[in-house]
C-alpha cells in the first residue's frame, strides 16, 4: 500500500514536471504554425526590412522595420539608463553601505519590482510625459524616451538583485588581499571584485534587458504608438509588444494581418531566447 | 628603541568579546617573529592589528599603541594605505586575484604609482625570481593565476607582496593549506626574505615555529604568556602554560 502511494506520487509529480515543458512546446508549435502563415503572402526579407506598416490598407503593408526599430530604440535608451544606476546600486547594496541601509534598499528594489507594469505606465503617462513634453519642447511627450525612462525602471530590479548576488559570491578573499596591498576601497571594487562578477553583472543586464523588450503594457501607454522609422529618442515610436497587444483584437482571424501579428510574435520569442540564453552562458561560465 | 615593533598596553575587544590583553611586545628587524598558540587565542587578530586588517571587522575597538618604526599606527590620522603598503600581508589560502599572473604582481604598481612599460615589466620579473616562480611562470604571464597549483599561488601572493616594497610581512598561516613538501620550500623562501624584511608568522604548527623563528610569541586566550627567543621558548620556557602547549598537553 505504501509503495502504491508513492508511485502515484512519483509520477503525479513526473506529470507536472512535464506539463510545463509540454505547453511550452504547444505555444511554440501554434507560434509557428500561425506566424509561418505569413510567409505564403508576403516574403520574409520584406516582412523584417521593409518599411511600411500599414497593416489596414488595401493592400495591407506588412513591413515591420519601423517597430524593430522603436523596440530597439526604446531598449537601448532603458539599457543607457538602467545599466549605469542598476549596477552602482548593486555595488553600493553589495560593498558599501552599512547593513541596515542595505536591508532597506534591497526591500525597496524588491517592492519595485512587484509594481505592475500597467501602474507604472499610468504614473508615467501623467507624470513623466508631461515633463518632457516641458523640458524638450516638443508637441507631444510620448516618445521613445518617455519609454526608457519607465523601462529602466523595469530593468532596474532584475539588474540590481542578480549584479548584486553576482559581487556577492566574489570570494572575501579576493577584497581583502587587495586593501591589504593598500588599495582603497574603490580601488578593490573597480580592479579586483569587478571583473571577478563581470559575466554575473554581464548577465543581469541581459535579463534586465530580456525583460525591457518583452515589455507591453508600459510602452504601449508612453510611447505614442506611431509606426514610423524613428529619426530621434524625441519621437513617438512604436514597439513590437505594442503591435501585438493593440492591434490583435481587431486583426480577422485567418488574414494577413492577424498572421503578421503572430510572426512578430516569432521574432520577439527569438530575441527574447537570444538574449535569455547569452545570460546563461554567462551566468554558468567557469571563472577564468 | 631598536625594535621594528612596539607594541604597548594593547586592547581589543571584537564588540564585548575581549580578544587582546594588555599585549606588549617587541619585535626586531630582519628577524622571523614567530605567534603561536591554539586555536582562539587571537594570534591572527594580534598579526591584524599590524596592517590594521581589523578595522574591517564590525564592532572592532582597540586601545593601546602600536609603533612601527616611531610611528603610533593606531592613531586616528594613520593613512591606512600608506601603513598597508608598509606592512604587507600573506593569507591562509592563497588568494590571488582572478587576472593573469602579470596582473597580479603589477596590482600595486597600478594601484600606487603611475608607471611606464618597460619598469613594470622589470618589476614583474623581479618579484617572480625572488620568489622563484620566473623560471616557470616566464612563457604564461598572461594566464589567468587561477590554474596554478596552491603552493605557486601563495608564491605568487608573496611577489605580489613584494611589488609593493614593503618592509614588513605579516603572514598568517601561509602554509596550512600546502602540503609538506610545498611547506619546506616556502620556509626556505621565508629564510631568503629575512635578509630583506622583517617577518611575523601566525601558525599553529609548533614545529614550522621551532624550525623557521628567531623569536616565538606564546599567546593563550589573548593574554601573552612568554615572548623570547625561539630557543629559549622550546627548550626552557619559564611559564606552566607555556611548557605545557610547546609538549602538546593541549591546543
Amino acid at each position: 500500500m505504501q509503495k502504491f502511494k508513492e508511485f502515484i506520487i512519483e509520477k503525479l509529480i513526473l506529470i507536472s514536471g512535464l506539463a510545463s515543458i509540454f505547453f511550452v512546446i504547444l505555444i511554440f508549435l501554434f507560434l509557428l504554425k500561425e506566424g509561418l502563415a505569413l510567409f505564403k503572402f508576403v516574403n520574409p526579407g520584406q516582412f523584417l526590412f521593409g518599411k511600411n506598416w500599414y497593416p489596414i490598407s488595401e493592400p495591407a503593408q506588412l513591413e515591420i522595420l519601423p517597430l524593430i526599430l522603436g523596440s530597439l530604440l526604446v531598449t537601448l535608451g532603458a539599457a543607457v539608463i538602467s545599466i549605469p544606476i542598476g549596477v552602482g546600486c548593486a555595488i553600493f547594496i553589495a560593498e558599501v553601505s552599512p547593513p541596515s541601509i542595505k536591508e532597506i534598499l534591497k526591500a525597496g528594489i524588491e517592492l519595485l519590482a512587484a509594481i505592475p507594469s500597467v501602474v507604472l505606465g499610468f504614473i508615467g503617462m501623467v507624470t513623466l510625459v508631461p515633463w518632457v513634453k516641458n523640458i524638450f519642447q516638443l508637441p507631444t511627450g510620448l516618445t521613445a524616451v518617455s519609454g526608457s525612462i519607465m523601462l529602466a525602471f523595469m530593468a532596474m530590479p532584475t539588474i540590481v538583485s542578480i549584479a548584486e548576488d553576482a559581487l556577492y559570491s566574489v570570494p572575501k578573499s579576493y577584497k581583502e588581499g587587495a586593501l591589504a596591498l593598500g588599495s582603497t576601497k574603490w580601488q578593490a571594487i573597480y580592479r579586483v571584485l569587478l571583473p571577478a562578477a563581470s559575466s554575473g553583472i554581464f548577465a543581469a543586464v541581459m535579463l534586465g534587458l530580456g525583460r525591457v523588450i518583452g515589455e507591453t503594457m508600459a510602452v504601449m501607454m508612453i510611447t505614442g504608438n506611431a509606426a514610423v522609422i524613428p529619426k530621434s529618442i524625441l519621437q513617438p515610436v512604436r514597439t513590437l509588444t505594442a503591435t501585438i497587444a493593440a492591434e490583435m483584437g481587431e486583426a480577422v482571424v485567418g488574414s494577413e494581418h492577424y498572421f503578421a501579428l503572430f510572426a512578430i510574435g516569432i521574432v520577439l520569442f527569438v530575441v527574447s531566447f537570444m538574449i535569455n540564453v547569452t545570460a546563461d552562458l554567462f551566468l554558468h561560465r567557469k571563472k577564468i | 628603541m631598536s625594535s621594528k615593533i612596539n607594541v604597548n598596553q594593547l586592547n581589543l575587544w571584537y564588540s564585548d568579546f575581549h580578544a587582546l590583553k594588555n599585549i606588549q611586545i617587541a619585535i626586531e628587524e630582519k628577524q622571523i617573529t614567530a605567534i603561536i598558540g591554539p586555536s582562539g587565542c587571537g594570534k591572527s587578530t594580534l598579526l591584524r592589528v599590524f596592517n590594521r586588517m581589523n578595522d574591517l571587522v564590525e564592532g572592532v575597538r582597540m586601545q593601546g599603541e602600536v609603533f612601527i618604526d616611531g610611528m603610533n599606527i593606531l592613531d586616528s590620522k594613520t593613512d591606512l594605505v600608506t601603513l598597508r603598503k608598509r606592512v604587507g600581508m600573506v593569507f591562509q589560502r592563497p588568494n590571488p586575484f582572478p587576472l593573469s599572473i602579470y596582473e597580479n604582481v603589477a596590482f600595486g604598481q597600478r594601484i600606487h604609482n603611475h608607471i611606464t612599460k618597460n619598469s613594470l615589466d622589470e618589476i614583474v620579473e623581479r618579484c617572480l625570481k625572488c620568489v622563484l616562480l620566473w623560471d616557470d611562470l616566464k612563457d604564461k604571464l598572461h594566464k589567468s593565476a587561477l590554474h596554478l597549483s596552491l603552493e605557486q599561488k601563495q608564491r605568487l601572493c608573496i611577489a605580489r607582496l613584494l611589488a609593493v616594497k614593503p618592509d614588513l610581512l605579516l603572514m598568517d598561516e601561509p602554509c596550512s593549506a600546502l602540503d609538506p613538501q610545498s611547506t619546506a620550500r616556502i620556509e626556505e623562501l621565508m629564510r631568503e626574505l629575512k635578509t630583506d624584511y622583517t617577518i611575523i608568522i601566525v601558525t599553529h604548527n609548533m614545529q614550522q615555529a621551532a624550525r623557521i623563528s628567531d623569536r616565538t610569541a606564546f599567546l593563550l586566550l589573548g593574554e601573552l604568556i612568554e615572548h623570547g627567543t625561539t630557543s629559549k621558548i622550546f627548550t626552557n620556557p619559564t611559564k606552566k602554560d607555556t611548557e605545557d602547549y610547546i609538549s602538546g598537553r593541549y591546543g
